[in-house]
């Protein structure tokens, strides 16, 4: 279920503690080459999310302790999906810790995401832990009872985690 | 944060799901009714644990969906449904696809930043090579 292709890069998805999801994957390359196309808005734009149908209307970064980010998606009939958070640590090339909220928030208080860029033999781990806010922000999903496409996704995500920590 | 459509999967039963299969206990009921239907004090035997409190855990996950119960009357036997496993499967399968078809064009991005590293790009390891030098 987490193989993608050969050479060990199967992506891993885990949930270390109840309100952690974390998503471990292997680069053929430098971390300071993973550490750019993370950091660098013209490559970020390049990979992250952009499904079929959307695509980047916003990706502003200042990438230092306490510089902000802001990301939007513009898809179908308008629809934006929009994100944004602070940078709180910025440790080139090894380790970046952002806050993350989402523009359409039915959970109270910010996600806080971890990226750990380890190298090994020219090749980087990457390993993204995302910690949420628990009861609360499952309350909040439940009562809202959003509908429709992408918000779901978002939400769902929500809902997981917040199930697994308030169990 | 995975811009795709979700479907019909509504967070509230995702929601329920994933809360059900957090506990131990209830998992291990649903590996057991996944094996054909089961009374109450069938259900109870293997745990340490009286009937009344083997109840509760079936309230909840006959609330989420995943067990029904039968109609015999007296026994009231449960079984195991399949539809929303498979649906809080299919939600774990599309997370898992927004990183993996994400990573994937990050693989590609790197490949080509590596051919054209340029000092700024790959740090150290660049800065004392001339041109042509380069990795890759």
């Amino acid at each position: 279920m987490t193989t993608t292709k050969a050479g060990g890069r199967a992506l891993q998805v885990t949930t270390p503690s109840d309100r952690e999801i974390r998503i471990t994957r292997s680069f053929d390359a430098p971390r300071q080459l993973v550490w750019d196309a993370y950091t660098r808005p013209e490559l970020l734009k390049r990979w992250l999310g952009a499904m079929p149908g959307w695509s980047w209307a916003v990706c502003e970064m200042d990438v230092r302790e306490g510089g902000r980010y802001r990301w939007v998606w513009r898809g179908p009939d308008g629809a934006e999906m929009g994100l944004g958070g602070e940078y709180r640590e910025v440790v080139p090339p090894e380790r970046l810790v952002t806050t993350e909220k989402y523009d359409q928030a039915w959970y109270p208080g910010e996600a806080v995401g971890t990226v750990e860029f380890t190298e090994r033999d020219g090749r980087t781990t990457l390993v993204t832990t995302l910690r949420y806010d628990s009861k609360e922000a499952r309350d909040a999903v439940v009562q809202s009872g959003a509908t429709g496409g992408m918000e779901m996704g978002y939400t769902a995500l929500d809902t997981l985690l917040a199930s697994i920590a308030a169990a | 944060m995975q811009p795709i459509g979700y479907g019909n999967l509504t967070p509230a039963r995702l929601d329920a799901t994933f809360a059900a299969l957090a506990d131990p206990t209830r998992r291990a009921i649903l590996a057991r009714l996944a094996t054909g239907e089961a009374s109450v004090r069938e259900l109870a035997e293997p745990f340490t644990m009286s009937q009344a409190a083997i109840s509760k855990h079936l309230k909840v996950l006959e609330r989420a969906g995943l067990i029904s119960h039968g109609r015999d009357a007296q026994r009231r036997p449960r079984k195991l449904e399949a539809a929303p496993l498979a649906e809080a499967n299919e939600w774990l399968e599309r997370y898992r696809q927004f990183w993996e078809e994400s990573y994937g064009r990050l693989d590609e991005l790197l490949e080509e930043m590596k051919r054209t590293a340029k000092p700024r790009a790959s740090g150290r390891r660049a800065t004392s090579k001339r041109k042509g030098r380069r990795e890759r």
